[in-house]
This record gives C-alpha cells, structure tokens and sequence, in this order.
C-alpha cells in the first residue's frame, strides 16, 4: 500500500531545485549566446582585413633576431621556436629572480626584528619606497642607469681585468665546456647522494644516543669533495674564457644584456619587499608564548627558533610567499617594455607581424595559466600536508 | 637542612622607568613545599614567579634558585631552567608537534636523551597525567582540560625539583577545572616544591603549606591557608577575600 | 608544618627604576648600542649615511640647477641635479597631451573624483544621497574632461593623459569592477555548480594572467569582438581591460569578507523569513564590506600602480607621459632620471598616503570591536 505524500504537490516552478536549474539553464545560454555573437564578429572582422586564423603560422620562418636566447636561435627559425626562446628568457629571469628575492625579502624581513634601530628603521624605509612605486617605473629607471650612467666599452669598469661593467651589460670570465666538467657534475651528483645519506646514518645515530654530529658543514663538504674528485678524474680542465675588452669589442667570456639585468634588479628589489612584508607577518604570527614555553623547557634560542619558532611561521609564510613569486613571473611580462625578449615580447612581435592577435595572445595567456596553476598546485599539496591538525 | 631551594632576597623589579612592580620581595621556599600565590591582578604575582625561571629579570636584590644565584648568566640560567618546570595559563603546547613530540623535544635536545629514553620517560609522564592514550594527537585535536594535562606532563619530563604554575586554569572551560586540579593535587602529594600562581581557593585550602597574598608588589601577608582564609590579619587581605569568597 | 607568620605590613612607597630604561639616552643606549654587533653596525651605518646624504644634498640641493635651462644642466651633468627638466615639463608629465589652456578642467576633475572616494571610504557617509552625489559627479567628471557643451571647447579622449588619466583609470576601474565583484563573489559561493564553475574559472583565469596580457586582449582583440563600424575607443577598451582584471582580484577580497561572517547571521535571517537577496543586501555585505574596506584600498593601490602599464598599449598616464615628453626632446631627454624621481615622489605620496589610511581604518575597525 503506497503511503501518500503528506505534502500538497505544489507547481514546479515553485521547488528550489528546479529553479536553480532555470537559473543555471538561463546563464548558460545567455554565455553561450553571447560567445557565439563575440566569435561570429571576431571571424567577420578577421576575413574583412584578411587575416588568416588558424595555428599554422608557427611553422613559417619568423624572420626577426632576438637579442639574447638560450638555445640558438636565429632569424630563419620558425615561429614556434621564437616562442620557446621567449619562454626559456621568462623561466631564466623568474628562477633567478625569486631565488634572489627570497634571499633578499627573507633578510629585510628579519631585519625589522633587530636589536639595532637603525638597521630596522633601514628595513622599514626600504619595504614601504619599494612598494609604492609602480614595478614597470622601477624597471623603467634601473634601466636608464644601466645604460647611460654606467660608461661604454671602451671605458668599462674593470674588476681585476677579467670581469668588465659597461653600457653593454656585465661580461664575465666563463670556463671552456670540456668533458672534465661534466664529471665534475657527476661528482657532485655522487656527492649529494653520499650526503643524504650520511645525513640519514646522523639522524639515526642521534636518535639513538642523543648526540649529534654536524648536519650541514659535512654534507655540504661531502658535495664539494665530490665535485672535486670528478674534476680531477676528468682530467682537471681548467682553461677559462677570459674577455678582453679591445676598444669597442669584446673578445670571449660571457656576456649577460644590460636588459636582462635591468629587468632582474627591478624585479627582484621590488618583489623582495612584498616578501619582507610577508616574513615579518609569518613571525609575528607565532604567538609569543610559544618561545617562551621553548625558553622554560631549556632549549636555547638557536634550538627554540630552528624547532618551534620557524616550522610554525613557514606555515604562515609559504601560500603568500608562493603568490609573490606568481607576481613576479607575471611581472616579468613587462620586460617588453625595456627590450628584453621574454614570451610577451616575443608574441608582441609576431603580433605586430602577422596580425594574428587571438593566437598570440592566446599563447602569452596559456603560457602564464601553466606556470599559475602549477605554482598553485604545488602550494595546494604543500598546505595540505604541512596544516597544523586541528579538531 | 633547612636551607632554601628558592630565596628572594629585596628583590626589586620594574617595567619601564616608573612601574614598581615587584618591591623589596623577601621570600624562602623550602624543598618540598606548596606554596599558593594569590591576589588583584596587576600585584605582580605571575612576575614574581616567572623572576624564578628568568622569563623575567630582576634589577635589584638576589634570587637564588637551587644554589644558583639568577643573573645574566646564561650557563645559570640554563642549570635554573632544567631544575625548575612551567606551566602557563594559554597552555603553549607545540601545535606542529604531537603530544608525544612534546615531551620528547626537552629531553632529547636539552639533556641529549637517547630517543628511546626519551618516549620511555614522556609514556610515564602521560600515564601520569592519565592522558596516555592521546600520545599520537596534535594539541589542537584536545580539549583545553587535556592540553593543559599534557602540558604539565611536558614540564615534568625533565624531572625538575620546582615547578611553577601560572595561572593554569584560567584558561579552562568549568568543567576541565578539576581534571586539571586533580593532577595538581597528586604531583603535591608526591613530594615536588610547587609554587602556584591561582584563584581556586579550594585547592589552596586542600594542599597548600602557605599561602602568600600579594597586592601592589608586595608579599601583604604569608600564613597558613587556615589561618588565612579564616583569620586574615590585614586590612587589604581581608577586601581581597570577601570579594573572591563572596559569589 | 610550622605557618609562617609574616611581621606587621609596612607599605612600601613606588621608586623610580635605579637603571632607566625608558627616555633618550636609554632608547639609544638599547637600540644602537646594545651589544658589540648592533653598536659596530650602528658606527657603520652613521658613516654612510654622512658620506650619503652629503653627497645627495651637493647633487640634489647645493650644485642642482632649478631654471628650465638645457645649457646650464649641461654645464653641472654629474655633480647637481637637473630639476629644471620638471620646470620644463611640468605640464606635460602632470597632464599630458591636453591642451595647456584648459588644464585647470582636469585638475578640477580631478580633485573631485579624488575628494568623493575618499568620502566613499568612509561609514559616515553610507547613506542613499551618496548614489546621488555620484550620479552627479560622474558626469561632471566627463563634463569637464571632454567640454563640447557649456560653452568648454572640446578635448578628445587621445588627449587625455598624465596624473588625471591614472587617477580616472585607476578610480573609474575599481568602482566600475565593485558590483562585477560582487556578483562573482556571491556566485563563487552559490550551491548552483554552473553559477560557481563559471566564477571560478573566470577569477583563476584572471588572476593567473599577467595585466599586460589582458590590456593586449583588450587592445587587439575587442576591435575584432564588435561589428566594424563600432569600434570603441582607445579609452574605453583599456578601461574595460582594467575592469575585468580589477574585478577578479576585488571578487576574491569579497569573499574572504563574505567567508568572515558567521554563518550564524545568515541561519538567523533565514529564520525570520528573509528572501535570499534580502539577506544578502541587509545582513551579509553591510558587514562583509566594512570588514574588507582596508583589502579593498590596498586592492585599489595595486590598481594605481598598475595603471603605469597602459604606456605600452599608447595611453598616456603619468610614466606613459614622461617617456614621450622626454624620448623625443634631444635637449631634455639625457636628465630623464630627475623627472623619474619627481614621478616617484608623485607615486609615493598617493600610495604611501593611501596605505596609511587603510591602515587606520583597520585600527578603527578593531577598536570598534573591542568592547
């Protein structure tokens, strides 16, 4: 026997549910609608000025030079392998970059807790000129100083005749690849397994007895024996590349572009702020009591600091600070601004050449969303599995 | 022996250049004995008892805490702090640590404990607390009764010969009060020098040796808790009890 | 267990601290002298800073030149500064290619759009005449901007430029972002997947793309979207760029406002039969907003900032202005560095200020708390 609803059956428009996917029906058909009216004009407009659609492009020469490329590159290549040249200029100035800007942020940032007020009124001062000043005026600014106020070739600083500073960038003594320096990675490459391990064997042992032996001077001296070693049984090559500034050439060595240097000193001293910013809120976000219980149980500040103070403010720190190195990469885009060839640049070019502006911009756009939500990703797993257990 | 395990002798303390907080403070504990430290806030009981352990520094007088005088000595201070446990009111357990991470901390990377050792030692303590089971949890999985249980095991995992209590139930919800207490009660009975800072007057009638009332940085008046809770002899202490003995 | 009796109770009068530590000479004695490495780095530090600043006062004060005359900052290039360069091209940085005559209209404009932000900063002034005074605003804004009616001659958009342009771009892309934000905030929280999916994918699109690339969207690619013979303005593309990209970045400050308040406030209103916009609208966003209003002015100086890039799609905001000022004018151009530090002393004062003021309206927001 079927039991009776004991609620009136009331009209469909009426119940929650179905409304909801009226609404979501509605939406869907107004993005819809209002995509396929932004196409269908992208299409009329582009056969009207006769530009071709389509990824084929990419295959045709792209018949530019790029100032400074890390595979070889030249005008003939096709266009997609421009893309790459601008991609693999991006990744060098954002690794670089973040890698120095931590470094920097990180002391500016524990500077503001030191005993000495002029060191921290420095770390003050610095944090806020940095940060309200737009990044592309900076840019803009180290650029102009780079290269007017630093002399031409002719007249380049030297630093003890084999590294020279000059309007045409920074030229440095370079080694000569040979096969000795590839055993020498190799070594080293022994030397960091050798010192994992040995780090394991310490750990165990102080486990076990409570003492401990040195957990960072000897693994890192481990990694150096290694790399030596393997320098020397490749044959010890040690014949370097040294420039020699002849008037207006320069002859061997390495040179690294005033716009590259432009756009990383920019970067870097004003990213470097915003992670000052946010080293010194991951600290103070350990609640004072913490070192305190630390200090009563005996620990020293090194050990108080290294095994309660730290772990807790990393977890502070870590998300904001993974969105400042985003905000860096993506700040990198305006090195189009000053010349130096990254992605941005590249695709301007090939813009400006083909016309094929949905493309480009599609690419610049898909490039950045990759490193984005690779980046975010990464911070997902990491706050996952460093979140502080609760109930 | 009668000698003291802790001594203050005009022992003077300031915040700033004008806040006398602690004035001319003369006091001897001896081993083995619970003293409870009661008063208005601001009297400067919790700063007199965290002077003990050097979490505060004194400007004037001498504290001497097992034969070690206190001062800017870290090796003293070091010596002080492994004979002499704390247990704060806000708990200040390790959040990133379990409890079992929590005990073992002090002993193996102050005393060097073999990491055996040191699990054995931090077991025994949780079984005393009777909390033994929550071993593997993180603090913030615990009620604050619980937190603050392991909190004290923590402190008496380096063994120590005093132990100083700031506050410790304040913090609680009514209920977790006596779970706390109760654990209080039987570290006293087993022989450990307690000095407490607390408002539970009923504690300190059940266990206390002495209980000291401090008002405006000055110990006002020392006696037994019968004496004092039904005889006070001055004036300040008397307005003190009627107004925490009244609800 | 003998009691301990104390004697009879001396009150002890309050001393002064024998060794102070409060008061000049101990602040200095703690702050720059307090252990050998604070007083060695304290010895260092006062050496450069003489050795600085009296370089920069003989560079910026004693051997500067200050007459707009391109022959006499030649004559010091090296040892004073040329701040004759702003004398010169005061106008042109500040308000850019618009007409000299007329600059008082965008200074006028200017300054109103400014003094009205600031009071829609502020509680006090959350009441319905402000829509209005807004209602009024704006259009006077344009008014007095483009001219062409009231007797004002006309100035078109291409014109506009320097210190106005940052500000309308910067105030009109927030304001205009505010109820995009809104609604996507709103929607990213919504039970309806669609609603949500969308809003998410459209804020993590955004925020995961660089402003330039979205000012080359809006630039190159907007033309195209629009039938050909309604193509929008230079302006009015990069506005709508900036809007979008605003409104991501000012969705997601919302939310975490939205997310701040207790759940209980909306279980509380749906009991006493509140609609789900009703509740929304009176209960939720009141608190929600006033709760973010120190994210939401950071937010609109990072805009601020970021107005800067519209130089490299051809507006000309305040950078934009000073490179074509200077780029072209041979005589001019070699003290570009003094004009860059008269436009970051511009840039300082409007974000340092700003800053300072969300800072004060979070310790308003907190004492308001405090019972």
């Amino acid at each position: 026997m079927t039991i009776r609803s004991p609620y009136k059956r009331h009209s469909w428009w009426r119940s929650q549910a179905s409304r909801g996917l009226l609404y979501q029906a509605l939406l869907l058909s107004l993005c819809l609608a209002g995509v396929w009216y932004l196409a269908h004009n992208t299409l009329l407009n582009m056969s009207a000025r006769g530009i071709q659609s389509g990824w084929d492009f990419l295959n045709d020469a792209a018949g530019f030079d790029i100032g400074e490329s890390v595979v070889s590159y030249d005008a003939l290549d096709p266009y997609w392998k421009a893309f790459l040249v601008g991609v693999f200029n991006t990744l060098r100035v954002a690794v670089i970059g973040v890698v120095a800007a931590t470094v920097l942020g990180t002391l500016l940032g524990v500077g503001r807790f030191s005993h000495n007020a002029i060191v921290r009124g420095f770390c003050y001062g610095y944090v806020e000129l940095f940060r309200n000043v737009p990044v592309l005026l900076q840019l803009l600014m180290w650029y102009l100083l780079l290269t007017e106020a630093l002399p031409s070739l002719d007249q380049a600083i030297s630093f003890g005749s084999i590294a020279w500073l000059s309007k045409s960038g920074l030229i440095l003594p370079v080694p000569v690849w040979e096969f000795g320096h590839a055993t020498a990675g190799i070594g080293m490459v022994i030397g960091l397994v050798a010192a994992s391990l040995y780090r394991r064997e310490a750990h165990q042992h102080f486990e076990a007895s409570g003492r401990q032996h040195s957990m960072v001077w000897l693994p890192m001296a481990i990694v150096a024996f290694g790399g030596l070693a393997g320098w020397l049984v490749g044959g010890a090559p040690s014949t370097w590349s040294i420039p020699t500034v002849d008037g207006f050439v320069m002859n061997g060595g390495a040179s690294v572009t005033p716009e590259f240097l432009g756009v990383l000193l920019g970067l870097v001293l004003y990213t470097a702020a915003f992670i000052a910013e946010v080293v010194r809120s991951g600290l103070n976000a350990v609640a004072h009591g913490q070192s305190e219980a630390a200090a009563s149980l005996g620990l020293n500040r090194r050990q108080a600091i290294r095994l309660v103070v730290l772990p807790q403010a990393m977890r502070v720190i870590i998300p904001p600070i993974t969105s400042q190195y985003l905000n860096l990469t993506k700040n990198s885009s305006l090195a189009v601004a000053i010349g130096y060839p990254d992605i941005v640049s590249v695709a301007n070019t090939t813009l400006n050449q083909t016309g094929r502006a949905v493309e480009c911009v599609a690419i610049i756009m898909a490039v950045y969303l990759t490193m984005s939500l690779a980046t975010s990703t990464f911070m997902n797993w990491y706050n996952r599995r460093a979140a502080i257990k609760e109930r | 022996m009668n000698e003291s395990i802790i001594s203050f002798k005009k022992v003077n303390k300031w915040y700033g250049n004008s806040f006398h907080v602690l004035r001319d403070i003369d006091l001897d504990v001896r081993a083995g004995e619970r003293i409870v430290v009661c008063g208005p806030s601001g009297s400067g009981k919790s700063t007199l008892i965290r002077c003990v352990n050097r979490l505060e520094e004194h400007q004037e007088g001498v504290i001497r805490v097992d034969g070690v005088e206190l001062s800017d000595d870290s090796k003293a201070i070091e010596l002080v702090r492994k004979q002499v446990g704390m247990v704060f009111q806000q708990f200040n357990l390790f959040p990133h640590l379990t409890v079992l991470e929590n005990l073992t901390l002090a002993p193996t990377w102050v005393m060097k404990m073999p990491k055996a050792e040191a699990e054995e030692r931090a077991m025994q303590q949780l079984k005393r607390v009777r909390i033994a089971e929550q071993a593997g949890k993180y603090p913030l999985q615990l009620s604050g009764g619980q937190q603050q249980r392991v909190a004290i095991a923590r402190a008496l995992c380096l063994k120590p010969k005093i132990m100083l209590f700031d506050e410790p139930t304040s913090a609680l919800d009514p209920e977790m009060i006596k779970e706390v207490l109760d654990v209080m009660t039987e570290l006293a009975q087993q022989g450990i020098t307690m000095l407490c800072v607390t408002h539970e007057m009923g504690f300190a009638k059940a266990v206390a040796d002495r209980v000291i009332f401090m008002d405006q940085g000055q110990i006002v008046e020392q006696n037994s808790p019968s004496e004092f809770f039904n005889n006070p002899r001055n004036e300040r202490s008397r307005d003190f009890l009627s107004k925490i003995l009244g609800h | 267990m003998s009691a301990i009796v104390s004697e009879i109770f001396q009150p002890i009068p309050p001393r002064l601290a024998p060794v102070k530590t409060e008061g000049t000479l101990a602040w200095i004695r703690l702050n720059l002298f307090s252990n050998v490495w604070s007083s060695a780095a304290t010895l260092i530090a006062l050496v450069l800073i003489t050795y600085g600043a009296n370089r920069l006062l003989s560079w910026g004060l004693l051997n500067a030149v200050f007459v707009p005359d391109a022959n006499q900052c030649q004559v010091v290039r090296g040892n004073g500064a040329c701040w004759g360069v702003v004398s010169e091209k005061f106008n042109f940085i500040v308000f850019g290619r618009y007409p000299v005559s007329e600059q008082w209209r965008p200074f006028a404009a200017t300054a109103l759009l400014i003094a009205l932000l600031v009071a829609s900063c502020t509680r006090a002034f959350w009441k319905r005449w402000l829509i209005g005074v807004w209602a009024v605003v704006v259009p006077a804004y344009f008014v007095l901007m483009r001219g062409g009616i009231l007797g004002l001659p006309e100035v078109p958009t291409d014109l506009w430029g320097g210190l106005p342009l940052t500000v309308m771009l910067a105030a009109f892309g927030i304001v205009l972002a505010f109820p995009i934000a809104l609604l996507v905030a709103l929607g990213r929280r919504s039970k309806l997947p669609a609603i949500r999916s969308l809003c998410v994918v459209y804020v993590e699109l955004i925020r995961g793309v660089p402003l330039i690339s979205v000012l080359f969207m809006a630039s190159f690619m907007f033309p195209l979207f629009l039938p050909a013979n309604k193509s929008p303005d230079v302006l009015v593309r990069v506005l709508a760029g900036i809007t979008l990209f605003s409104a991501a970045y000012l969705a997601e400050v919302v939310r975490g406002g939205l997310q701040a308040i207790a759940k209980g406030q909306v279980e509380a209103a749906d009991t006493l039969g509140l609609s789900y916009w009703q509740t929304q609208r009176k209960i939720v966003l009141p608190q929600a907003l006033t709760l973010v209003v120190p994210s939401i002015v950071n937010n609109f100086i990072g805009i601020f900032k970021d107005t800067s890039l519209v130089t490299i799609v051809s507006l000309y905001e305040l950078t934009g202005a000073l490179e074509l000022a200077l780029n072209s004018d041979a005589h001019w151009r070699p003290f570009k560095l003094e004009a860059y530090l008269f436009i970051v002393l511009i840039y300082f004062i409007f974000c340092f200020s700003m800053s300072r003021y969300s800072l004060w309206i979070e310790k308003q927001v907190k004492r308001s708390k405090v019972r």
